[in-house]
């Protein structure tokens, strides 16, 4: 018979990466939208 | 209310993208300049006026902050950040009422009143939690929320744009876009409501320092330490010296080079301020997690000192050399975004973990004191000259002299800076925790 603290936490890897990826995409869509306009700098 | 605490196994990595959730949706606020020509051409508007909801919504940013710094950490984080979720998206709520009855009062209400306590609440609310959970690096952890505040507006402002294009910018299209922001962030934040914990015991990294290790320091006496009016200096004067460029950039870089071989152009003045935002955010992340290497009092020491040395580069040779002009600035900016970002974790060395959320929300007033004297000073200065007939590069030469000035003031602050002396330190660390538990619990 197993008692809780022999049960090792359950994996929240899946989690993680959701979360990152939640935060990740419009970040990175800022920043792709950053990149094309700051070019602007050097070539308009 | 009380905090949620984290179940056993649970990753101090889920914390940061909670923290960001929240920081990039209330980092919109500086995007609220794409809302201005079609709210002033629907509603007839100064441009003056169109500016309101924003000016209200850092001031409400700064207040809240400082007044409700210690609900935030009576209370913890997932309050914190369901009051910066129902404040910042009733806010736009309100402002689509306010442009669908062409009510220009509801707007700044909504976005200014009601959002800006949002922008303040929500400003505040990973930061102590995030400390907690990264004892052995809290620049980093800290670092990576604040920056998500500067990057927010570099999601919005595209996304806003590209909105107000599809609804149209008239006042039912202005309402469309404000509704579809509001349920858009309620969303996006609920991310953060749900995931946000705060450590279950005082060593959440196994063998690293605990979150109760040093002095500990309550808000209350922290304001009364000559240390805390130090930094409130530091903070205020890096600010200032920020916003000295970031407020004038485009006009800035236009003037310095109008009368020479290689003028600059509109869309290329638009890619430098692109090019500075990223300097900005880029400062947040980097020199925060280098503060966790080399010290916060040093890093500040560099924000201060080097800051001086690149606004006297520009005022010495930034006319005769674009790429030293648009480096120097780079850096400026990078300086800017890292004052910001590290002050936390200057805070937590200085005071403790007690009630880190809560000194940072009462030192924030600088950072309101410095919005409004950074574009004063350099706005002030360059009509001045204007009006004295001068032009280019020397429109500014005064205002980098002023800047280098206000650098140094900072940079003494910083020198002044001493551990808190033991009379200000509550007693029993551990006491204390254990006393804001039990009436969190009976709560």
């Amino acid at each position: 018979m197993s008692n809780d603290s022999s049960q090792s936490p359950p994996d929240r890897r899946g989690l993680i990466a959701f979360a990152w990826v939640w935060v990740g995409v419009p970040l990175a869509y800022g920043v792709f939208e950053l990149v094309r306009k700051a070019t602007q700098l050097f070539t308009g | 209310m009380s905090p949620p605490v984290a179940p056993p196994g649970w990753s101090r990595w889920l914390v940061p993208p909670a923290a960001l959730s929240v920081h990039l949706s209330i980092g919109q606020a500086y995007a609220w300049s794409v809302f201005k020509p079609p709210l002033e051409s629907a509603l007839g508007l100064s441009g003056t006026q169109s500016a309101l909801p924003f000016q209200l919504g850092i001031v409400m940013l700064g207040l809240s902050a400082a007044f409700g710094g210690t609900l935030v950490e009576r209370n913890g984080p997932r309050w914190a950040m369901t009051v910066a979720l129902v404040c910042f998206s009733s806010g736009f709520l309100l402002s689509a009422l306010g442009a669908a009855t062409e009510q220009y009062w509801l707007i700044v209400l909504g976005y200014g009143f009601v959002g800006g306590i949002g922008l303040g609440i929500g400003y505040i609310s990973p930061v102590s939690t995030l400390i907690k959970w990264f004892p052995d690096r809290p620049g980093m952890a800290t670092g990576i929320a604040i920056m998500g505040f500067g990057g927010g507006a570099l999601i919005a402002s595209p996304w806003s744009a590209q909105m107000l294009e599809s609804f149209g910018s008239d006042s039912s299209g202005i309402a469309v876009a404000f509704l579809v922001h509001g349920l858009s962030y309620a969303v996006f934040m609920l991310l953060g409501v749900l995931l946000v914990r705060v450590p279950r015991t005082e060593k959440p990294v196994s063998g690293g320092p605990s979150i109760l290790e040093g002095p500990q320091v309550s808000a209350r006496s922290a304001v009364r330490t000559p240390q805390f009016w130090c930094l409130w200096v530091v903070l205020c004067m890096n600010v200032s010296a920020g916003i000295g460029i970031l407020e004038k950039a485009a006009p800035m870089i236009t003037d310095f080079f109008a009368d020479t071989s290689t003028p600059v152009s509109v869309s290329a003045a638009a890619g430098f301020v692109a090019l500075l935002s990223a300097a900005n955010m880029a400062g947040r992340i980097g020199w925060s997690s280098t503060s966790d290497l080399i010290g916060r009092k040093n890093i500040y020491r560099v924000y201060l000192g080097a800051g001086a040395l690149m606004y006297a580069l520009i005022a010495l040779f930034g006319d005769s050399s674009k790429p030293l002009f648009i480096l120097c600035a780079l850096v400026i900016l990078s300086f800017y975004g890292g004052g910001f970002a590290t002050i936390p974790a200057y805070l937590k060395d200085l005071f403790g973990t007690y009630q880190v959320g809560a000194i940072h929300g009462r030192l924030l007033t600088a950072w309101s004191t410095a919005g409004v004297l950074g574009p004063l000073i350099v706005n002030w200065i360059a009509d001045r000259q204007e009006e004295a007939g001068k032009g280019g590069a020397s429109l500014y030469g005064l205002s980098f002299v002023i800047m280098i000035g206000l650098l140094v003031v900072g940079f003494v602050a910083n020198e002044l800076v001493r551990p808190v002396h033991a009379r200000h330190h509550i007693p029993a660390p551990r006491e204390a925790a254990d006393v804001e538990r039990q009436q969190s619990e009976s709560a």
